[in-house]
């Protein structure tokens, strides 16, 4: 019995930050901007004495994908779950602030990432509404700015919300997005609100599966480098997503039409089975192929 | 002048006679379990409380400890493992006063206390093998609570893929005059199949909440490191290669399941399918379930179940041993004896390990017993039958003058350093140290240096069995002992001599390149791997699934 | 946090002058490894930042079979240590020294 593909796959959520640019990227192409070797860490952290990372948790820099230039950040979720602190994030708008200028084919946010660094309080905050103002700026100035979610930190609190800031979102069933993630939530609200130990509960809520559901993630990927570096290329040339007015009317609209529809229902499975999939309870068990033949007709949103 | 022979005899119908005031049926009122025992049990009887490493008879545990006490007192508890809150309080309730068993788990820390302050009087702690041949000797129980899925009309049990030490504990009771009361989840007009006959059962309760089972065999292939890859690379080359063991059993463990998941990828490359690995005394892991697919696995037999594997094994019957209604039929007692005495090799991991190549896995503040791994873990000097593995080991020991005879591969695997940098290697087991807190005979020695063939660690394999004198043995467990204050008072040039002679063997002398040893060798990276492999058979619990 | 410095003696060829490298995470029972030209010719200047005190003569230990692993003279190794065993730092040592050296080719 062979072992039905499965080596030959590289999982996505399992690689280094620097790893999933490695597969992401044309082989070679990357030059890391501020890399390791600058040592700029985070002076919050050492104040705390607690450990620093050489590029605090991010890697940035510039490379080709399919021969096009592009900007592209890589975030370790598994320092300090990929919060986003002072230098972090002034590292992201950074990237960010050179891709308005620069005008690559686009850029690619690889996050993975529980969202503001708590243990830089204030800073942190700043840093990640700076982001979202730079990659509202990139998008200003017509460069294509592509989130990819696929980390097993998901993307939460307020990358979140910068992912969904974006012109798309590609996520992995693995992927989470959201902004209040399951154990705040338990812990806010109780285990009878969500219970964060039910994992099934919280990819279904969370998920890739729902989020591409829901309209949110515009793709939903095989937890491969492979998949993710074809979604990518995909997506930037795929027209940016229009940054006026009518747009975002029309995304209220949209919003509207979610709550009408689906704002009675307790569960995922629920919006899915009100959204007219057949069976609902299979839907998490599908490889990504047949999962997305099954939510084809039921699919709100996205593009 | 003459003496009465039956009285056991006599004994068991004046017991049953008081519990047909209670139940005059077979199948007994669950409200009325705690008065049906109290009608059967007298002061100071051994009884056996069906505790087994997975399953338990937790409904008449709990039917045990309301007994009044005044009239149930002093009991005698044998079982294997004490897991249940509710064992613990048979003894602080006075319903219980002296405990034999194997494994205490979850209770270890309740039970050192209570033995302690005197509440508890430990007759031994065994291995399951040794407890149940006991039951056949010395600690015969005069009543046997017991668990099964369920039951028809006449009493018939089916016991099913967890049937673990039932057929032991009952076979011991119910002919030697005892009595057998059965839990069961369900009453069924016919069994899947008959695991235990009806006429050795006495009574059968239907617990009103079916008797729950964990997942204790299942290892997330996404937790498996770098390191225990590498380990795992020179066990499957330095050792399954090296002898040729085909027929082993390994100790739970990530260490474990990294062997088994490099099967069919390191395995196969080293040419060894057919070669290596093809019966096995095992659980059903999930983790085996590439090798199986890979066509290495020709055979396992099961101590008891594991959770979610159920499918799978009843699609598998060329490897498993399932019944006609297709599912597992496991035996703890008959899986025990096999990994004792028709397994080449036994490979499993330790907490400590001292230089003479004693192991153990005890804790000053924990009594938590031994299971089965003593029973693996030992040369079987009854043996007779040969093996290459067998052979091969028996004269890498053989000692001038002395008469040639095989012996078994015992391999303990642990990394140098556990836990918050705590060393693995020590001069002196904590085993002394409970020994003496405890007042115990002897210091629970898991697995004794003198059995021990083999040490792997990050750092190499040390061969026991070619150390001619303890000086060279303690030389060669320092060889491998690494950075911890026992390896870094090695002499180097002693080591580098035992190298030579092959005693003490690093990677690069077994021609594994340490850069190989990533994740990226394993079959399966994740639970949900292992469902693929298993063609969606498997259905992983869930605590292990995030769909 | 405990900051040690050794200065590994090194004798042998130079190590090439190459790009930096970094293997590793800063995670719990991890570290990161950046290997880099140094500045001083004829050693190797190690710099360690770990969250694990107390454990200098483990790492000197270490650092010594490290340095008899590779030709490491002219080069400096610089660590964010989370509480890995030694058998963790071992390992990203060998690969960092040696993804640098891939790099020199």
């Amino acid at each position: 019995m062979s072992d039905r593909g499965i080596r030959a796959r590289h999982s996505y959520r399992e690689a280094t930050a620097r790893r999933r640019l490695a597969g992401l990227l044309d082989e070679g192409s990357f030059r890391e901007l501020l890399g390791p070797e600058h040592r700029v860490t985070s002076p919050h952290l050492a104040a705390l004495d607690l450990p620093a990372a050489f590029d605090d948790g991010v890697v940035v820099g510039a490379g080709l994908l399919l021969g096009e230039p592009v900007l592209a950040a890589s975030q370790e979720g598994s320092f300090m779950g990929g919060g986003v602190g002072e230098v972090h994030g002034a590292k992201l708008v950074g990237l960010l602030e050179r891709a308005a200028r620069e005008r690559p084919r686009g850029v690619l946010l690889l996050l993975d990432t529980g969202g503001v660094r708590l243990q830089e309080a204030n800073a942190g905050l700043v840093a990640v509404s700076e982001v979202m103002r730079a990659v509202l700026a990139a998008r200003a100035a017509r460069v294509p700015v592509v989130a990819l979610v696929g980390g097993g930190f998901g993307c939460f609190g307020g990358m979140g919300i910068a992912a969904r800031l974006c012109d798309a979102v590609a996520m992995s069933e693995e992927g989470r997005l959201g902004i209040t993630g399951p154990d705040v939530l338990e812990t806010t609200k109780g285990v009878e609100e969500l219970d964060a130990s039910d994992r099934a509960l919280v990819w279904r809520t969370y998920g890739g599966k729902h989020r591409y559901l829901l309209g949110e993630a515009d793709r939903l990927l095989e937890d491969d480098l492979e998949a993710f570096r074809t979604a990518a290329a995909e997506l930037l040339r795929v027209s940016a997503r229009p940054l006026d007015l009518e747009e975002l009317e029309r995304e209220h609209r949209q919003l509207g039409r979610r709550l009408a529809e689906f704002g009675g229902a307790a569960d995922a499975s629920e919006v899915w089975r009100a959204a007219g999939v057949e069976r609902p309870e299979a839907l998490p068990l599908l490889e990504a192929p047949e999962f997305l033949r099954a939510v084809a007709g039921a699919r709100r949103g996205g593009r | 002048m003459s003496r009465t022979w039956d009285q056991a005899r006599r004994d068991r119908a004046r017991r049953l006679a008081r519990a047909r005031g209670v139940s005059p049926e077979k199948w007994v009122d669950p409200q009325r379990a705690t008065a049906l025992l109290e009608a059967l049990l007298e002061p100071g009887d051994r009884v056996c409380l069906e505790g087994d490493n997975q399953k338990q008879a937790d409904f008449l545990a709990r039917a045990l400890s309301r007994v009044d006490p005044a009239r149930v007192r002093d009991l005698h508890l044998v079982l294997s493992v004490l897991a249940l809150p509710e064992h613990v309080e048979l003894f602080e309730r006075g319903i219980a006063r002296r405990l034999d068993f194997s494994f205490s788990g979850p209770q270890a820390v309740r039970l050192a206390q209570l033995a302690g302050a005197g509440r508890i009087e430990i007759g031994a702690i065994h291995t399951y093998l040794e407890l149940y041949a006991r039951y056949f000797v010395d600690l015969t129980p005069r009543v046997a609570l017991v668990a099964a899925l369920a039951a028809d009309r006449e009493g018939n049990l089916y016991t099913g893929p967890n049937t673990e030490d039932t057929p032991a504990i009952v076979e011991a009771t119910a002919f030697r005059d005892g009595v057998v009361v059965a839990q069961v989840n369900e009453e069924r007009e016919r069994l899947p199949r008959v695991d235990i006959p009806g006429g050795w059962v006495d009574f059968v309760v239907r617990a009103p909440t079916p008797s729950t089972i964990e997942p204790l065999f299942t290892r997330d292939p996404a937790q498996v490191s770098e390191v225990q890859v590498l380990m795992a690379m020179m066990v499957v080359k330095g050792i399954y290669a090296e002898y040729g063991v085909n027929r082993l059993n390994h100790g739970i463990g990530f260490d474990t399941a990294a062997i088994e998941l490099l099967l069919p990828t390191y395995g196969e490359e080293l040419g060894l399918k057919g070669k290596v690995c093809q019966h096995w005394a095992l659980n059903p892991h999930p983790t085996l379930i590439p090798a199986i697919e890979s066509g290495f696995v020709r055979s396992v037999h099961a101590f008891g179940s594991e959770l979610g594997m159920e499918a799978y094994v009843a699609a598998r019957p060329d490897v498993f041993f399932t019944g006609p209604d297709g599912s597992l039929r496991s035996n703890r007692a008959f899986s025990q004896t096999a990994g004792h005495y028709a397994c080449d090799l036994f490979i499993g991991s330790t907490l400590q390990v001292d230089l003479a190549g004693n192991s153990s896995t005890a804790t000053a503040s924990r009594i938590a017993g031994f299971g089965g791994a003593p029973n693996m873990g030992a040369d079987a000097r009854g043996r007779r039958h040969s093996s290459p593995a067998w052979l091969r080991a028996g004269r890498e020991s053989a000692r001038p003058g002395t008469m040639p005879r095989g012996r078994k591969l015992v391999v303990q695997l642990l990394e140098t350093f556990r836990e918050h940098m705590e060393p693995a290697f020590v001069e002196r087991l904590d085993a002394w140290e409970l020994a003496r807190a405890m007042k115990m005979e002897l210091p629970p020695v898991m697995v004794y240096g003198d059995d021990v063939s083999h040490i792997v660690t990050e750092e190499g394999i040390a061969n026991l069995l070619l150390c001619r004198t303890a000086e060279e043995r303690a030389e060669a467990i320092r060889g491998v002992a690494g950075y911890t204050p026992l390896g870094r008072a090695r002499s180097v040039r002693a080591v580098e001599n035992l190298r030579d002679q092959g005693i003490v063997r690093r990677p690069e002398d077994l021609g594994i390149d340490k850069r190989r040893a990533t994740r990226d060798l394993l079959a399966a990276r994740s639970v949900k791997d292992l469902v693929r492999w298993s063609g969606g058979l498997y259905d992983p619990p869930r605590r292990f699934r995030s769909w | 946090m405990e900051r040690l410095s050794f200065d590994l003696a090194c004798p042998g060829a130079p190590a090439p002058r190459a790009p930096p490298v970094v293997v590793g995470v800063v995670a719990s029972g991890n570290l990161e490894v950046l290997v880099e030209p140094g500045a001083a010719p004829g050693t190797c200047r190690v710099e360690v930042a770990t969250s694990a005190r107390g454990f200098r003569e483990i790492w000197s230990a270490v650092l010594d079979d490290f340095a008899g692993r590779h030709a490491l003279s002219g080069l400096a190794v610089s660590v964010n240590d989370a509480g890995a065993t030694p058998a963790v730092v071992s390992l990203r040592l060998d690969q960092a020294v040696e993804e640098y050296l891939g790099g020199a080719r």
